[in-house]
């Protein structure tokens, strides 16, 4: 296996995962992952369909229980924790989801205004300054305020579902497949978006992808998930030096044998 | 070097075997459904004790469930007491006791179907969207971004959806009455020539306010067992689009079964 990055590793760790196993009846999807993510850094968990990615990511952030195993976030072990427990630690959390998740019965601004009415006791004129401020950064202009989700393609629909995540200012966004489905173009943009969102705001970014040339744009460190287990983890030049053949494999899809 | 006997291919099994099995696995999950229908109600009232009270959404829900409902239930109750009183009275002409027509569309509808028929109406146009929409949420993640939101989706959901169908529906149910009992007096008085005195003096004579009472005491029953249904239905929804389909077509089943399974098990107890 590929040691870890070395400049993120020294870092305080944001998030560390340790030993987790999870089986869904008789099959086992997670068989004891180990993972840290540096604070303020940026990982990628790179794997095929099926490897346990998404089910990695949901534990992460306490929408399921493990078998075993922990999951440290920010130096607490989220996995004993009660539901009004959990509900604290995911307020330092901001999750983009494969297909933005948004509410389609509310328009774009009360979407991103969503988190800050629900958490927050801002005045109504301070929530429209942070919303505005957010879906600026996303590159999103003033008239798609009003507009609901079905009216937006579906870059748009990530815009706005990344500029929900980061309104209360989370120290961790979680990146759900963010590109796929996406053309070459949109892909970019939404690649820049995550690294503006870590630029401007510092917060420490999980992407799960099968995208290898994403991965490679936006990432710190990249681990990869095979068969329920991390095979490879460490920078993204560590990464291509690997020797596992799963990764191996993996990328020579995008890179070529050679 | 090891020899290895064949293994004895497995045996079919029979007919009896597989029905029994089939009956037991309709039995598990009959049983596993309507544990997971009272953990739900449960969880339900646990959150709708707890702050913060979500006014809005209440008030939203109660909007579509009941204010909604009015037309459809309104309409359903002025034909049936029509056709009721009706048919009744061809009846009783039979023996000239039409003068019983007004306490016996009264004492029927206040009893029994006042409550049903609200309940089924409400079902149809209410339960089948909440459990459609709630199916939707979950499919696309609304839910889980809800939850990743730090916002329990059952308080911001299902509390507010369970109490519109808990206090809705026994309204709709008096709705039901008085339209019910206006359509009757409209046919026995103006069609069939009873007197009005007659019809509003037997009926008064017949009725005590318990029976509206056990109607609405029903009505509340029936609108509580339907809103939980459909919530759980569709908040369990999975597999896209055929999914939510799918647990719309059970929740609409299950609903009108519990109606009327509950309808006997509440006559038996008020009787």
């Amino acid at each position: 296996m590929v040691s870890p990055a070395s400049s993120p590793a020294a870092a305080r760790p944001m998030i560390q995962v340790v030993d987790l196993h999870k089986t869904f009846g008789d099959h086992k999807v997670l068989t004891g992952i180990n993972l840290t993510v540096p604070a303020g850094s940026t990982c990628v968990i790179l794997g095929g369909s099926g490897s346990g990615k998404t089910v990695l990511m949901k534990h992460m952030i306490g929408l399921l229980k493990p078998d075993r195993g922990q999951v440290i976030i920010d130096g607490e072990d989220i996995v004993p924790m009660g539901v009004e427990a959990l509900q604290q630690v995911r307020n330092k959390f901001g999750m983009v989801f494969q297909a933005a998740a948004l509410f389609d019965s509310m328009t774009v601004f009360e979407n991103v205004a969503f988190p800050l009415r629900e958490h927050t006791k801002d005045p109504e004129d301070v929530i429209r300054q942070k919303v505005r401020a957010r879906l600026e950064l996303m590159g999103l202009k003033k008239d798609v305020e009003g507009r609901f989700p079905a009216d937006l393609s579906g870059g748009m629909r990530k815009r706005v579902g990344l500029a929900r995540a980061i309104v209360m200012d989370p120290k961790v966004v979680l990146y759900d497949e963010p590109t796929t489905g996406l053309d070459p173009i949109t892909t970019d943009s939404v690649d820049e978006m995550i690294l503006a969102a870590q630029r401007e705001l510092g917060v420490t970014s999980v992407v799960i992808s099968h995208d290898i040339s994403s991965a490679f744009n936006v990432a710190d460190q990249i681990a990869f998930l095979s068969k329920g287990v991390i095979v490879a983890n460490g920078t993204p030049e560590q990464l291509r030096e690997s020797e596992h053949p799963a990764v191996k494999v993996f990328l020579e899809t995008w890179f070529g044998k050679n | 070097m090891t020899t290895q006997t064949p293994s004895k291919p497995a045996r079919e099994p029979g007919l009896l075997t597989q029905a029994i099995a089939a009956f037991g696995q309709g039995l598990i999950d009959v049983v596993s459904t309507l544990g997971g229908i009272v953990s739900m109600g449960v969880d339900v009232f646990r959150w709708s004790v707890r702050r913060p009270y979500r006014l809005a959404n209440l008030f939203a829900q109660l909007d579509f469930v009941g204010v909604g409902s009015i037309f459809i239930v309104a309409l359903t109750g002025t034909f049936t007491g029509m056709v009721f009183a009706l048919q009744t009275s061809t009846a009783f002409q039979l023996f000239d006791a039409e003068s019983l027509v007004g306490p016996t569309v009264a004492l029927t509808l206040t009893r029994e179907l006042a409550a049903v028929f609200s309940a089924l109406m409400v079902t149809m146009r209410a339960g089948s969207a909440m459990c459609t929409e709630l199916g939707t949420m979950r499919v696309t993640e609304q839910v889980d971004a809800l939850e990743t939101m730090a916002v329990n989706p059952v308080q911001y959901l299902l509390v507010p959806r369970v109490l519109a169908g808990l206090f809705m529906v026994p309204a709709l149910t008096m709705l039901f009455n008085t339209m019910g009992m206006a359509g009757a007096y409209v046919v026995a008085v103006g069609g069939l020539g009873i007197s009005p005195g007659t019809f509003l003096a037997r009926t008064q004579q017949w009725m005590v306010p318990g029976d509206v009472f056990q109607g609405l005491i029903k009505g509340a029953v029936f609108g509580l067992a339907v809103a939980l249904i459909c919530c759980f239905k569709g908040f369990n929804a999975s597999g896209g689009a055929k999914g939510v389909g799918q647990a719309t077509t059970e929740a609409m089943v299950a609903s009108a079964l519990s109606i009327f399974i509950l309808d006997f098990l509440l006559g038996v107890l008020f009787f």
